[in-house]
């Protein structure tokens, strides 16, 4: 029996005019990610997006799950493909379907008829298939308001399809729909998570990671290319780019007030990503901060790091519970990662007693007294790129 | 390149590698296998069995290879806890343990064993009154190891048998000493162990490989159910290629000669190290001179881990960093949070001389001008 899949459109559908190319772009990302299991053609008709394979043996339940992952989808289904004939569709719903409606108690019959010439009305035709399918499971009853199996027949100008009981998508807008921005990842659990959350919104990313070598580990690095790697299932491929950080916290550390490190620290890491971003085409920062959550994370301290930047900072964690936190990580598959215990930047000289309520003018005084910019610069010319796919 | 983690594993010597090679293309039949080449490799593992247990002073019957040190001593508190378990449920051990006899007890405790922790002194080492005085009449197994792998402390293990064995006759003493394997002079017979674990990977031979010695006539359950080979205790089809090597390596032991060389070596580290400001040392005076734990300035483990890394000398972290827990074994001997954080351990092997231990010194007081302090 030959079989597509079938994907609804999530909020793609709400846009004016724009609403090809955010299709477009759906079809290239939903391309890329099932293009190494075979060749399929990918069209598109009435808010739905088409997935025929060229070949016959497809692993389905590897398309399935990688499909799962890509945003832009509300919904998917597997569904059989027959001639466009009453009596087609008859022979090939109970077929198709046994498996669910063997261990169903009960089922409903659902008909979309988009081709109108076809001779058939929509309650004519579920009727029919109802009627087809009691015959052959007589344990089953119908129930249109709660049934196990809800058995859907459409008929469509390119033919006729036979699903029953979608899987739900990712939900969000098409990667790459959105613009982009940077991301800054430390390796902890809280920053794969807004990567995720912000490549749900369309976003594409590029990675930022602070390396402080010899005060972090290489491992630690190499931990932050294995959460990318998780992120990219659902963000695409994406470059990371690693800025040499020990200079500057060494100058911190030489020439900064203890209780203002990581204050101070935050505020470099938001102008060095922000240049970063502007050479790279991006327009905004990420990071996965959460109120409340640490010392440099209160308000007095986030309005400190913000002022460090002009650019829009998105902080899609700001006001989520660590354990809400926790439960999208476990879903993202980032958190056994994340756990790994290596030093990374944010731990190193982190000082005893941090102020929660810093001052902006005070901090900015002793990052300008201290003299960044040559550092600064020296990183600059100095990153790491590592494509991440 | 200055390999100072001998105590983590060691480079596998020559012979134990070209041993390995020649029974993965050569003799590679199955040693439970009816035929010639079945055969031939009985007989190599015969002939390993003989090298390991004559390095050790054993019989060759009492002698069970096993994956590694970690499985002889899970097979062998396991074991011993099921064989005995009509007998009591107590169990001692040594707060110091290895990971894969403290992990274990844990899960004997979870499963309705009462174990013992014994904390060492403030000389690291566990002392045998401490023990006894934790045996009673419902103890049936008692395991404290060799040589601890943090600091190299040696405990008195037959001392500790000993007056175990004065208050309950019955127990079975089992003694990790993967870490004292061809360092150290002694036999299980010597010890009075029933039990005992060693390890092949630390004694220039490959990883996966290690054996469990059973005294006569002391009985335990196997972990593990199959075939008939290793006298049903380890079922499952012989390392050979590991196995063999292992018996080469055992075969190079020089303990006395080695031993007094490596003595001579820690002796000049230490004193090289104390000449650096800020460096102290953790190790008990008499510890096993293969391994010298010691705490530089306040520069965290990790951190002066990779600062040497950089200049290809390799050691390890004493402790965890400081995301983690500080050492178990640092912090039983009363050790400082502090000093525990920036603890370091050094471990030797024939391999190291002087040259090394120069560039490691090098090293550690550079690495402490240089970088930041906590």
């Amino acid at each position: 029996m030959k079989e597509i899949l079938l994907l609804k459109d999530g909020e793609i559908v709400l846009k004016g005019l724009n609403r090809r190319t955010f299709e477009d772009v759906l079809k290239k990302n939903i391309k890329n990610v099932i293009s190494p299991l075979g060749r399929f053609e990918i069209t598109s008709a009435q808010s739905t997006i088409y997935i025929k394979p060229l070949s016959d043996d497809v692993d389905w339940d590897e398309v399935c799950e990688r499909v799962a992952r890509v945003f832009g989808i509300v919904s998917f289904s597997r569904a059989a493909v027959c001639e466009k004939k009453l009596e087609a569709v008859l022979e090939t719903a109970p077929k198709y379907l046994e498996k669910q409606l063997k261990i169903a108690k009960t089922f409903k019959v659902e008909a979309k008829r988009s081709d109108k010439s076809f001779p058939y009305k929509s309650p004519e035709i579920c009727a029919e298939t109802g009627g087809v399918i009691l015959e052959k499971f007589p344990h089953l009853t119908v129930d249109v308001h709660n049934p196990d199996v809800t058995v859907y027949v459409e008929i469509r100008d390119f033919g006729a399809y036979i699903h029953a009981n979608p899987v739900k998508g990712a939900g969000g807008i098409p990667v790459g729909t959105g613009g982009k921005a940077v991301i800054l990842i430390s390796g902890g659990i809280d920053s794969p998570v807004a990567a995720y959350m912000m490549a749900k919104r369309g976003i594409k990313l590029t990675a930022v990671h602070f390396a402080s070598p010899p005060y972090t580990s290489p491992r630690a690095e190499e931990k932050v290319v294995r959460l990318l790697q998780k992120v990219s299932l659902y963000a695409g491929p994406m470059k990371m780019i690693t800025v040499p950080f020990t200079a500057l916290q060494e100058k911190l550390r030489d020439d900064c007030p203890e209780e203002l490190f990581t204050i101070i620290m935050r505020r470099l890491m938001m102008q060095i990503s922000q240049r970063i971003a502007e050479q790279n085409d991006c327009a905004a920062l990420i990071t996965g901060e959460s109120l409340g959550q640490v010392a440099s994370q209160t308000i007095g301290a986030l309005g400190c790091t913000d002022e460090a930047t002009d650019m829009v900072v998105f902080r899609p964690l700001i006001g989520m519970d660590k354990q809400e936190i926790i439960d999208i990580s476990y879903k993202i598959d980032t958190y056994e990662t994340s756990i790994e215990p290596y030093e990374d930047c944010c731990t190193v000289f982190t000082p005893k007693h941090p102020r929660t309520r810093p001052v902006l003018k005070f901090v900015k005084e002793a990052q300008e007294r201290a003299g960044f910019e040559p550092l600064i610069e020296e990183a600059l010319q100095n990153l790491k790129i590592t494509f991440i796919k | 390149m200055h390999y100072l983690d001998n105590s983590a594993t060691t480079r596998v010597s020559k012979n134990a590698a070209e041993k390995a090679y020649e029974i993965m293309t050569e003799i590679y039949g199955n040693p439970s296998s009816l035929h010639l080449m079945g055969m031939n490799a009985e007989k190599e593992l015969e002939l390993a069995r003989k090298r390991v247990s004559s390095a050790l002073g054993a019989a060759n019957e009492e002698l069970f290879f096993t994956s590694g040190g970690t499985e002889a001593n899970n097979t062998a508190m396991f074991g011993a806890a099921y064989a005995k378990r009509r007998s009591g449920k107590r169990i001692v051990i040594s707060s110091v343990e290895h990971s894969s006899v403290l992990e274990a007890a844990a899960r004997l405790e979870q499963e309705g064993f009462e174990i013992i922790k014994i904390d060492p002194q403030g000389d690291g080492i566990i002392h045998p009154g401490d023990i006894a005085e934790a045996v009673n009449d419902g103890t049936i197994l008692v395991s404290v190891m060799l040589v601890n792998n943090e600091t190299g402390a040696v405990m008195p293990v037959k001392d500790i048998f000993e007056a175990a064995r004065d208050k309950n006759d019955k127990i079975i003493c089992h003694t990790d000493a993967v870490q004292a394997f061809g360092k150290l002079d002694f036999s299980p017979k010597k010890l009075g162990a029933d039990l005992l674990s060693v390890s092949a990977h630390k004694v220039h031979a490959p990883k996966g490989c290690g054996a469990l010695y059973i005294k006569r006539r002391v009985r335990i359950i196997p972990r593990q159910f199959g075939g008939e080979q290793e006298k049903r205790i380890r079922p499952g089809t012989e390392a050979l290629p590991l196995i063999s090597a292992f018996g080469v390596a055992c075969e190079e032991f020089d303990i006395v000669a080695n031993g007094e060389r490596i003595a001579a070596l820690n002796r000049y580290a230490r004193q090289r190290l104390l000449e650096i400001e800020g460096v102290v040392i953790n190790s008990p005076e008499n510890a096993l001179p293969y391994v010298l734990n010691i705490s530089a300035g306040r520069v965290r483990s990790e951190t002066m881990l990779h600062f040497l890394e950089e200049r290809e000398v390799f050691v390890s972290s004493g402790s965890a960093c400081a995301k983690g827990k500080p050492s178990h074994v640092l912090s039983a001997m009363g050790i400082d949070r502090d000093r525990a954080d920036s603890a370091l351990r050094i471990s030797f092997s024939k391999l190291n001389n002087e040259v090394d231990v120069d560039a490691l010194c090098e090293g550690i007081s550079l690495g402490l001008k240089t970088l930041a302090h906590r």
